[in-house]
C-alpha cells in the first residue's frame, strides 16, 4: 500500500504538469495489483507452469549432510555447479582406491530443489581427469536424464537446464561408457525435489547412500586396488558400504541425534549391482516415502532401496544408545562394510526399554568351541611388516577390522560381555596362550582383572603375519607389557597341535 | 640423444629386411584386415601399409615446430583452431613452464594444430582404424585384445595420476616397435569423431547393435571391451579445437615403396 500512496502524492504535486501521468498511474496500479495477486497462493495444475522469479546458487553438501530445506520459498532459477574429480581415496584402513566423484565425495554432493525450480546445471570436468563424463539425473524429464547434453571432456564445462516437475528423492549418476564402471567407481548421488512448501520440518536430516565396490584384491587386501570388471560383471562385491568407504558413518563419523528428536534419512543406493535392505537396528521407521515417491508407508522395519533408487525414512528416537544402520543382507554389513551408526544421547526411558535386568547362567548340554567355517589356506598378507612401526601400523588395521567390534577402540572391552585387553592381567601373563586364543578361539569362564567373563570368542581367520602384527599392536598399546610377537612365535603355537 | 640414435639404429637393423625406405623415427606397419571395436559398419576394416612415429610428439619437438611456424605459438594461434587451454602448460610463446619436461609428450594441443604439425613434416595424423590396429598389439602379439593382461595394463593407466608428465619411451614397445600408445596420454586421430557417440552411451548401445554382434564374433568379452570403450568415449567427447592435459598425438605416413 505504501507504494500506492507514494504515487498518489507524486500525482498531487505534479497534477498540473502533464497529462500523461494518469496513464502511468493506471499502468503502475495494474502492475501493483498483479503483484498483489501473485502474493496470494496460486495453484498451478502443471508444474511446468510454475514461474521462476530469481536466480540462486544452489547449496551443495557433502554426505552425510544435506542443504537447508526449501521451506516456503518460491520456485527459482537454481544454478548448480558440480565438479567431477578423479582422485585416490581410502576404502578401508590400508586399502586405497581411485574414486571418480561428483564434487569430490562418494556419494556426490546433495542437491536440494523444489517443484517448479528451473535448474541450470553446470557440469565441470576437472582438467587433471583422464576421462569424459556426463550426468543422468533421474529427476530430469528429457533424453538420457541430461546425459546427452552433459557429455563433457576433461578441462571443459557443459551447461544444460531442466525444470523439476515431480517431487521426490532421485538418484543421479554418470552414464558414460562403460556405464557400470563409472557407477562402480562412485559416480552417483541424490537430488531431492521438495513439494511446494517443503517437506514437514524435522529435527535432524542426513544423507546416506549405499554402493558396492569391486577390487582386484580380496576384501582387506592392502595397497592401491584397481577396479575389477570381471567381479563387477559377476556381481561379486568385495565391499558394500555406506557413503563410499568402510567406516564413513561409524565411530567419530557416526550421525547423531537427541532423545525425542525426529530423524529423517535420505537413503539412496548407487549400486551398480546390489539392492539394499535398509534397516536400523533397534528402530522402527515411523514413515517411509516408499522408493522416494509420494506414497508413505508407516511402521516399517526394513525398506528395500533398489539400485538406482532411493527412499526417505523418518523416525523419532525415544531412547539413548547407538543404533546400527545396516544393509540387512547381513553379511554385507558385518563382512563387507555396509554398517553405519546413529548415536542418540539423552535420558533413558525404562518404560520403552529396560536395559539388561539379569544375567543368569544357562548351560545346555554339550557346548563346544564355536568355529567359523574356513578353508585351511589363509592367504599370507602380501607385504609382510618390515619393522616394528609397520607391525604396529598393520596390526592396528587388523585390530580395527577384526577385534574392534568386541574389544572396543581402546581395548576397554564391554563390561560383563567382552573382557578388556587394556592392562589385562590375563593377556600379559602368557603370550603363547594369547596367540592360541587368536588362532583357535576361546570359550568358557575366565577371570580378567578380577572380573569373571563367560563368553565365546571364535577362532579368527588371520594369517600368521597378521596374528603377529595384531598381538604386537595389542601388547604395545593401552599399558600392556610391550612384548613383540613374531611370525615364528605364532607358527610355534600353531604347530603345537 | 645418443640413446635415441641407438634405438633408431636398432630399429633399422630389425627392419633391414623390409624393402621400404624407413623414415627417421618411424617404424613400418604392415597393413591387414581386422575387426575394430567400433567400425563404420562394425565389420572388418582394411588397413594399408604405413609408417608410424615410434614415440608421441614431445614438448621439445613441438617447441621446434612453433619456432619454425609462429602461427601456432600460444599467443598467435587462431581462436577458431584452438581453445583457451591451448598450450596451457607453456609460460609464453617459446618457453614451457618449469614443471614441464622437454621429453614429455606435448599436450594441450588442438586437433588443428596436431594435424598441421604432421603435415609440416610431410606426414599426417593416423586414422582411428590405423591407430587402433597398431594399439591392439602388446609386446609379443599383434592382436592382444583378448589377453586379460593387455587390458589390465591399459586400465591401470586410467588410475595413474599425472602420467602425462612422464617421459616418452618408458612403456615397453609393442611388437611393431611402437612405444607409448597406452600408458602415457590419449592421442588425436584424423577422424576422431567419426564414430558417432552421442554422449548418451546407453543409447549408443541400442543404435549400434552391430557393434555387439561384431565383437561377439571375435569372442569379445566385457573385459576386452571396456578399455577400448573409454578411448572411443574420450574421442567422442572432443571437438577439434579442444586442448587437454592428457591428450597428445603422433604422426603416420603412407609408405614409399622403393622401385
Amino acid at each position: 500500500m505504501k507504494t500506492l500512496i507514494n504515487y498518489y502524492t507524486i500525482m498531487k504535486t505534479q497534477k498540473s504538469m502533464n497529462r500523461v501521468y494518469p496513464m502511468i498511474l493506471l499502468l503502475v496500479f495494474t502492475v501493483f495489483l498483479m503483484g498483489c495477486m501473485n502474493n496470494e497462493k496460486t495453484v498451478y495444475d502443471k508444474a511446468e507452469d510454475i514461474p521462476v522469479s530469481q536466480e540462486m546458487i544452489a547449496e551443495l553438501t557433502s554426505p552425510p549432510h544435506v542443504p537447508t530445506p526449501v521451506g516456503a520459498r518460491k520456485a527459482k532459477k537454481l544454478i548448480v555447479k558440480m565438479e567431477i574429480l578423479e582422485e585416490e581415496g581410502e576404502m578401508t584402513d590400508g586399502v586405497k582406491y581411485v574414486y571418480w566423484t561428483f564434487g569430490g565425495t562418494v556419494p556426490g554432493s546433495f542437491i536440494r530443489t523444489r517443484v517448479g525450480d528451473e535448474v541450470e546445471f553446470h557440469l565441470q570436468n576437472h582438467p587433471d581427469n583422464k576421462l569424459p563424463h556426463n550426468i543422468d539425473l533421474h529427476a530430469v524429464t528429457g533424453p538420457g536424464g541430461g546425459a546427452e547434453s552433459s557429455f563433457v571432456a576433461p578441462g571443459h564445462e557443459k551447461v544444460f537446464s531442466f525444470k523439476t516437475l515431480n517431487p521426490g528423492l532421485y538418484v543421479y549418476h554418470c552414464a558414460t561408457a562403460p556405464v557400470g564402471m563409472h557407477i562402480a567407481n562412485g559416480m552417483y548421488g541424490l537430488i531431492l525435489v521438495e513439494p511446494e512448501g517443503g517437506l514437514p520440518p524435522v529435527d535432524k536430516e542426513y544423507y546416506i547412500m549405499q554402493g558396492d565396490f569391486y577390487t582386484k584384491g580380496a576384501n582387506g587386501e592392502r595397497g592401491l586396488q584397481p577396479f575389477d570388471m570381471q567381479k563387477a560383471v559377476d556381481e561379486k562385491a568385495d565391499y558394500v558400504v555406506f557413503n563410499g568407504k568402510v567406516g564413513a558413518l561409524t565411530g567419530d563419523n557416526a550421525i547423531t541425534a537427541k532423545v525425542g528428536e525426529t530423524v529423517r534419512l535420505f537413503v539412496g543406493n548407487g549400486g551398480p549391482n546390489l539392492v539394499s535392505s535398509f534397516h536400523v537396528i533397534g528402530e522402527i521407521f515411523d514413515k517411509v516415502h516408499v522408493e522416494g515417491g509420494d506414497m508413505i508407508n508407516e511402521n516399517v522395519q526394513t525398506t528395500l532401496v533398489p539400485a538406482g533408487g532411493a527412499a526417505i525414512v523418518e523416525f523419532r528416537v525415544d531412547v539413548p544408545g547407538t543404533f546400527i544402520l545396516v544393509d540387512h543382507s547381513i553379511f554385507r554389513a558385518f563382512n563387507k562394510g555396509a554398517l553405519g551408526m546413529l548415536k542418540v544421547e539423552g535420558e533413558e526411558d525404562t518404560k520403552i526399554y529396560s536395559g539388561e535386568i539379569r544375567d543368569d547362567i544357562y548351560l545346555p548340554e554339550g557346548p563346544g568351541i564355536q568355529s567359523m567355517p574356513t578353508t585351511d589356506e589363509i592367504v599370507e598378507s602380501e607385504i609382510p611388516a618390515k619393522s616394528f612401526e609397520e607391525q604396529m601400523e598393520y596390526g592396528k588395521q587388523t585390530y580395527m577390522q577384526t577385534c574392534f567390534a568386541c574389544h572396543q577402540a581402546e581395548g576397554q572391552g564391554v563390561p560383563n560381555a567382552f573382557p578388556p585387553l587394556a592392562k589385562s592381567d590375563y593377556l600379559n601373563a602368557d603370550v603363547d596362550r594369547a596367540i592360541g586364543v587368536v588362532l583357535h578361539g576361546l570359550t568358557g569362564e575366565i577371570t580378567v582383572n578380577g572380573e569373571k567373563y563367560n563368553s565365546v570368542m571364535t577362532r579368527q581367520t588371520l594369517s600368521p603375519d597378521e596374528v603377529a602384527n595384531v598381538l604386537t599392536y595389542v601388547y604395545n598399546s593401552w599399558g600392556n607389557s610391550k612384548k613383540v610377537v613374531t611370525k615364528e612365535m605364532v607358527m610355534k603355537v600353531k604347530n603345537q597341535k | 640423444m645418443k640413446t635415441q640414435a641407438f634405438r633408431l639404429l636398432l630399429v633399422l637393423l630389425v627392419f633391414q629386411s623390409v624393402v621400404f625406405a624407413q623414415s627417421e623415427g618411424m617404424v613400418f606397419i604392415e597393413g591387414s584386415r581386422y575387426i575394430p571395436l567400433y567400425g563404420r559398419d562394425s565389420t572388418v576394416v582394411e588397413v594399408k601399409d604405413f609408417e608410424m612415429d615410434i614415440y608421441p610428439v614431445t614438448n621439445s619437438e613441438y617447441m621446434d615446430f612453433v619456432t619454425k611456424y609462429p602461427k601456432w605459438q600460444k599467443s598467435k594461434a587462431l581462436k577458431l583452431f584452438t581453445d583457451k587451454s591451448y598450450l596451457a602448460n607453456w609460460k609464453n610463446d617459446l618457453e614451457f613452464k618449469d614443471s614441464e619436461h622437454p621429453n614429455s609428450p606435448v599436450t594441450y594441443v588442438s586437433w588443428f594444430a596436431a594435424k598441421d604439425y604432421c603435415e609440416c613434416q610431410g606426414k599426417r595424423l593416423p586414422t582411428v582404424d590405423e591407430w587402433e590396429y597398431v594399439a591392439m598389439a602388446d609386446q609379443t602379439t599383434k592382436d592382444a585384445r583378448v589377453k586379460p593382461s593387455y587390458n589390465e595394463q591399459i586400465l591401470a593407466w586410467y588410475e595413474a595420476p599425472r602420467s602425462n608428465e612422464n617421459s616418452i619411451g618408458q612403456n615397453p614397445k609393442n611388437v611393431w616397435g611402437v612405444h607409448d600408445l597406452h600408458g602415457l596420454v590419449w592421442e588425436w586421430t584424423m577422424d576422431f569423431n567419426s564414430v558417432l557417440i552421442t554422449g548418451e552411451s546407453r543409447k549408443d548401445v541400442d543404435k549400434d547393435s552391430n557393434l555387439f554382434c561384431g565383437s561377439a564374433a571375435v569372442n569379445a568379452t566385457d573385459l576386452m571391451n571396456y578399455a577400448a570403450f573409454m578411448r572411443y568415449a574420450i574421442r567422442g567427447s572432443l571437438k577439434a579445437k579442444y586442448s587437454m592435459k592428457n591428450l597428445g598425438f603422433r604422426c603416420v605416413k603412407d609408405t614409399n615403396k622403393i622401385n
